[in-house]
C-alpha cells in the first residue's frame, strides 16, 4: 500500500495552512506542530472532528476556530463515534448523488485521554466496524487540559499531579498501555506510530492512513513542556530522543504486517546507535524524582520494559 | 384534502414505530438494542438485509455511540433517527445535552422502561422524566397508531428551521412496545412526500459569509467550539427561544397529517378528554390514558362529571392549553409512573401545580405515584382515584397530597 | 457581559465560530523573539515545519522565510532544530 505521493518541504510550505495561527496553545506545544504536520499530508476536501482535550480547546474558543475546514468537536469518550457518524452520512449522500466529491477524508483526533482511556470503547468500536477515517493520537501522555493527571498513556516512573512524586511512591506504577498493538490487533488495514521530530516519516504515514481503506490509527508522540516539566525550545528534541532511545519506536503495519520505520530501522540494525533511556529522562522534569539514590531503581526498571518492549517489536519486524 | 387511503396492518408499537422510520427517507440509522426497544432494531435490520431501504444502518458498540453518530451525521447534513430507553437512554444523557446544544434535529424513540436499580424492564417513565430538562421536545404517545403518525410527524418538527430541535417520540414498555394493535399505515409516497427532503438553513461562518448549517468542505464551519461565561449563556438563550416556538409548528405540523391521515390527538399538545364539564378530573401520559379513558365512560354512564388531560407533549410544555382545559375543574388527580425521590410529589405534579398557581386557579390537587417498574394500572385501581376525588369535591379537603397508588404496604 | 459581546438574537445558533483565530494575536505572550542570520540560513524550512504556531512564513514569490511576530509565542524550537544554527532568540 506504499504511497506514492512525493512532496518537498517547499510543497508542504506553499499549502494553505489548515490548522491556523492565533490558536492558544502553549508555547512550544508538542501536539499544535503535530496538528500542522499532520494536516499538511491532506489530499482534498477534508472533515476534521476532535474529541474534548487540549487541542480542542486551544483551537475552537468561541467565537474563534482555528479551524479551515469543516470542524466539530462533541465530548471526551466519542470521537471514534463522531468520526463514524460523519462518515456514514457522507455514504449516504454519495449513495443519493448528493455529495459534490468523488471522497471526502475523515480524520478524528484524540489526546492520550480520550483514547487510552475514556475513548477506547468508541474507537474500538468503529474500528470493528471498519468505518473508513484516520483516528489520529495525539500523545502527550498525561490529561493535560486538565492540569498533567496521568493517564494509560503515562510512561512507568513519572510524574503527574495523580501520580506524584511522593516518599513512598515514585510517580506512576504502572508502565503505558501498548495502544498501537491494540489497535493492530483490532486488524485494520493501517496502524503506525509517529514523532513530531521525524516529520517526514509523519507526514507520509498520515498520506497512507488516509489512502487505507477502512480505519487507519496513527499514534503520534507529542511532548507537553508544561506537563514534562522542560524548556519550551526542547520540544522537538525530546520527542528526537525518545525515539533514539527506543522509548517511542517508529513502525507501521500495513494489513497487520509490521515494519520498522527509517529512523527505528537504523536502531536496530546497529544496535550500538541505540542509546540509554537515561537519556530521555534526565532531561525531562516529570522524572527528576528517579535522579535520586532512594529512587534510582526506577531507572532500572524503565530500562528493562523498554528494553523487552523493544525486542518484542523486532521480532514482530521479523528482525530477530 | 381528502384523507388518503390507507392499509390496515397488525404491528406492535415497536414494529409501528420500524415502519414509520421505513417510509420516512431516513439517511443514518444507529442504534444499540435494549430491551423492549429491541423489536425496532431488528425489524428494522430486516428492512435493510431484504433491501427495502436504502438507509446507512449502523449496530453499534453502545448508545453512547449511537447518538454520537447521529449527532455528527445531523451535523454532516442528512436525517438520522435511533431509538432506546431506559439505561440506554441514561447512557446517552452526556450526549442528548450536546445534540440539543448543536441543534441536531435527531429523531428519537424512547420506549419508556424503568431505570435500574434493581434491574427492571417493564415501563415506567424514569428513563424519559429525568431528560426532560435535556432541550428536546418529547411526546408520549397513548398507543401503537399514534406512536406511527409521530414519529412520522416527528421529522418534519425537529428539522424545521425555525425548531432544529432534536425530537424524542415516548412509547411505554410492553404495554405498546409489545402488543399487537391495529395500526393504519400511509402509502409510502405519501409519507416520503410529507416528510419531504431535509432543508439546511444558513449560518454565519467565520469566513464572514452566510454558508449552509452543515459540516461541507466548500463552506467549512466550525461547531462544538469552548464556549465560555461570555457566550454560552446566549446559546443557551437561542434553545429557549426555538423551544418556545414549537407549539406553533408541533400543531401545524399535526394539522396537517390530520388532514391526509384523519387522525388527531387533541390539538397536537393536550388531548382533553371530556373535559368540558368536568368536575373532577386526571391528568396523565402515555398509554394509562387509554385505560382511563374507559373509566370516565363508565363513570359518566353513573352521572359523575369525570374527565381527563393527556399531555401529548411534555416539552415544551403546554402551558396555556393546559390552563385552558383544567379551569374549570374542581379538583385535580395528577398521575405520575416516575418519582423525584425526596421531593414533593411526581415531576408531572409539580408542573401542574406549578402551572395552576400562575393562572390564580386553585382547585384541589393530589398526585399519584403509581405503575413503577411495570406494576399495572387496572382500571379498579383508576376508580379508586376518581373516588378519592369525588371525596375531595365533597369535603373540598385534600388529607394526603402524595399518594402511592397499587404499591402494597 | 460587556456591549462589545453580541447578544443572543445576533450570533448564530448552535456555537458555529464566527471569527477565525488568525484575529487573535498571540504574539504579546513572546517574551524572546526569533532572530535569523540570513548569512548562514539555507532556507531548509525546517524552522517551518517545526513551528507550533504557523509563525515561520515562506514566501514563494521570493523565495524567502520570515517570521510572523503577530503569532509567534517565542518558544525557541526553532533556534534550537535549525541544522545551521542560524536563529538566535533575544529579547
Amino acid at each position: 500500500m506504499a504511497s506514492k505521493w512525493k512532496f518537498t518541504i517547499k510543497d508542504l510550505a506553499e499549502k494553505p495552512e489548515i490548522f491556523m495561527s492565533g490558536h492558544r496553545a502553549c508555547a512550544g506545544c508538542g501536539p499544535a506542530i503535530a496538528y500542522r504536520q499532520i494536516l499538511k499530508a491532506t489530499r482534498g476536501p477534508i472533515i476534521a472532528t476532535n474529541a474534548t482535550g487540549c487541542m480542542e480547546v486551544v483551537s475552537t474558543i468561541y467565537p474563534y476556530t482555528a479551524w479551515s475546514i469543516p470542524f466539530i468537536h462533541t465530548a471526551f469518550e466519542n470521537v471514534a463515534a463522531n468520526a463514524a457518524g460523519i462518515e456514514t452520512a457522507l455514504k449516504a449522500l454519495k449513495k443519493k448523488g448528493q455529495l459534490k466529491y468523488d471522497n471526502v477524508d475523515v480524520i478524528a483526533f484524540a489526546g492520550d485521554g480520550g483514547t487510552y482511556d475514556i475513548g477506547i470503547q468508541a474507537l474500538s468500536g468503529a474500528a470493528e466496524r471498519g468505518h473508513n477515517f484516520l483516528y489520529v493520537l495525539y500523545d502527550n501522555e498525561a490529561y493535560m487540559n486538565t492540569g498533567i493527571q496521568r493517564s494509560g498513556g503515562t510512561p512507568h516512573g513519572a510524574w503527574t499531579t495523580t501520580s506524584p512524586a511522593g516518599r513512598v511512591i515514585p510517580g506512576k506504577v504502572r508502565y503505558k498501555k501498548p495502544i498501537a498493538y491494540i489497535m493492530v490487533a483490532h486488524d485494520i488495514p493501517y496502524v503506525a506510530t509517529a514523532s513530531i521530530a521525524y516529520w517526514i516519516d509523519l507526514v507520509r504515514k498520515t498520506r497512507r492512513g488516509l489512502e487505507a481503506e477502512g480505519p487507519a490509527f496513527l499514534h503520534a508522540l507529542a511532548p507537553c513542556p508544561r506537563g514534562w516539566r522542560y524548556d519550551t525550545s526542547k520540544t522537538v528534541e525530546i520527542a528526537r530522543s525518545a525515539v533514539e532511545t527506543c522509548v517511542f519506536p517508529l513502525w507501521e503495519a500495513v494489513d497487520g504486517e509490521y515494519a520498522l520505520s527509517a529512523p527505528s530501522k537504523v536502531i536496530a540494525l546497529k544496535p550500538e546507535r541505540k542509546k540509554p533511556v537515561k537519556d530521555y529522562l534526565k532531561v525531562q522534569g516529570r522524572f527528576r524524582h528517579l535522579f535520586t539514590p532512594k529512587f534510582e531503581y526506577v531507572i532500572d526498571e524503565i530500562q528493562q520494559i523498554i528494553d523487552r518492549r523493544w525486542k518484542r517489536l523486532l521480532k514482530k519486524c521479523g528482525m530477530t | 384534502m381528502a384523507i388518503t387511503k390507507q392499509n390496515l396492518l397488525a404491528l406492535n408499537g415497536d414494529e409501528a414505530v420500524a415502519y414509520a422510520v421505513k417510509q420516512s427517507d431516513v439517511d443514518v440509522v444507529s442504534a444499540y438494542p435494549i430491551t423492549p426497544q429491541t423489536i425496532i432494531v431488528e425489524r428494522f435490520s430486516e428492512y435493510v438485509h431484504n433491501g427495502e431501504v436504502d438507509t446507512e444502518f449502523v449496530c453499534v458498540e453502545s448508545e453512547h455511540s449511537a447518538l454520537s453518530m447521529c449527532l455528527t451525521a445531523s451535523a454532516t447534513g442528512v436525517r438520522v433517527f435511533t431509538a432506546s430507553g431506559s439505561a440506554g437512554l441514561a447512557l446517552m444523557h452526556e450526549i442528548l445535552y450536546v445534540t440539543s446544544g448543536a441543534r441536531a434535529p435527531v429523531v428519537m424513540a424512547i420506549v419508556n422502561r424503568a431505570l435500574s436499580g434493581p434491574i427492571n424492564i417493564h415501563c415506567d417513565h424514569s428513563d424519559s422524566m429525568v431528560e426532560r430538562d435535556a432541550g428536546w421536545i418529547q411526546i408520549y404517545v397513548e398507543n401503537s397508531q399514534e406512536a406511527y403518525d409521530s414519529i412520522v410527524q416527528a421529522f418534519r418538527i425537529a428539522e424545521h428551521n425555525d425548531l432544529l430541535l432534536p425530537t424524542m417520540v415516548m412509547l411505554d414498555a410492553f404495554f405498546l412496545s409489545h402488543t399487537l394493535e391495529s395500526v393504519n399505515v400511509l402509502p409510502d409516497e405519501t409519507v416520503r412526500k410529507f416528510v419531504g427532503t431535509r432543508k439546511i438553513p444558513l449560518v454565519r461562518g467565520h469566513k464572514g459569509k452566510l454558508v449552509p448549517f452543515k459540516l461541507d468542505p466548500e463552506n467549512p464551519i466550525t461547531m462544538g467550539p469552548l464556549d465560555l461565561y461570555d457566550y454560552y449563556f446566549e446559546h443557551k438563550r437561542q434553545q429557549e427561544e426555538a423551544m418556545q416556538r414549537a407549539p406553533r409548528i408541533i400543531k401545524e405540523v399535526h394539522d396537517e397529517y390530520a388532514r391526509i391521515s384523519g387522525r388527531k390527538y387533541g390539538n397536537g399538545l393536550i388531548e382533553p378528554y371530556r373535559l368540558e364539564d368536568a368536575e373532577i378530573a386526571t391528568v396523565c401520559l402515555g398509554s394509562t390514558a387509554g385505560t382511563t379513558k374507559t373509566v370516565v365512560d363508565q363513570l359518566r354512564t353513573k352521572g359523575i362529571k369525570a374527565g381527563l388531560l393527556r399531555l401529548r407533549t411534555y416539552r415544551p410544555y403546554p402551558v396555556q392549553d393546559i390552563i385552558n382545559a383544567l379551569e374549570n375543574v374542581k379538583a385535580i388527580a395528577v398521575m405520575d409512573r416516575s418519582h423525584s425521590f425526596g421531593a414533593h410529589g411526581g415531576p408531572i405534579f409539580h408542573e401542574i401545580r406549578h402551572t395552576l398557581y400562575e393562572a390564580s386557579i386553585h382547585p384541589q390537587i393530589v398526585d399519584y405515584i403509581y405503575g413503577l417498574g411495570g406494576r399495572d394500572m387496572p382500571q379498579t385501581l383508576i376508580h379508586e382515584i376518581y373516588k378519592d376525588l369525588q371525596k375531595i369535591l365533597e369535603t373540598k379537603r385534600v388529607e394526603k397530597p402524595i399518594q402511592f397508588i397499587g404499591v402494597r404496604e | 457581559m460587556t456591549s462589545e459581546h453580541k447578544g443572543w438574537k445576533e450570533i448564530p445558533i448552535a456555537g458555529v465560530c464566527w471569527r477565525p483565530t488568525t484575529d487573535y494575536l498571540t504574539g504579546d505572550w513572546r517574551t524572546l523573539k526569533p532572530v535569523r542570520d540570513k548569512e548562514k540560513c539555507n532556507k531548509c524550512l525546517i524552522c517551518y515545519m517545526f513551528c507550533p504556531d504557523g509563525a515561520v512564513t515562506w514566501d514563494s514569490k521570493i523565495e524567502d522565510i520570515g517570521f510572523n511576530l503577530d503569532y509567534c509565542k517565542g518558544c525557541g524550537i526553532c533556534a534550537v532544530e535549525c541544522p545551521k544554527k542560524a536563529i538566535e532568540m533575544v529579547p
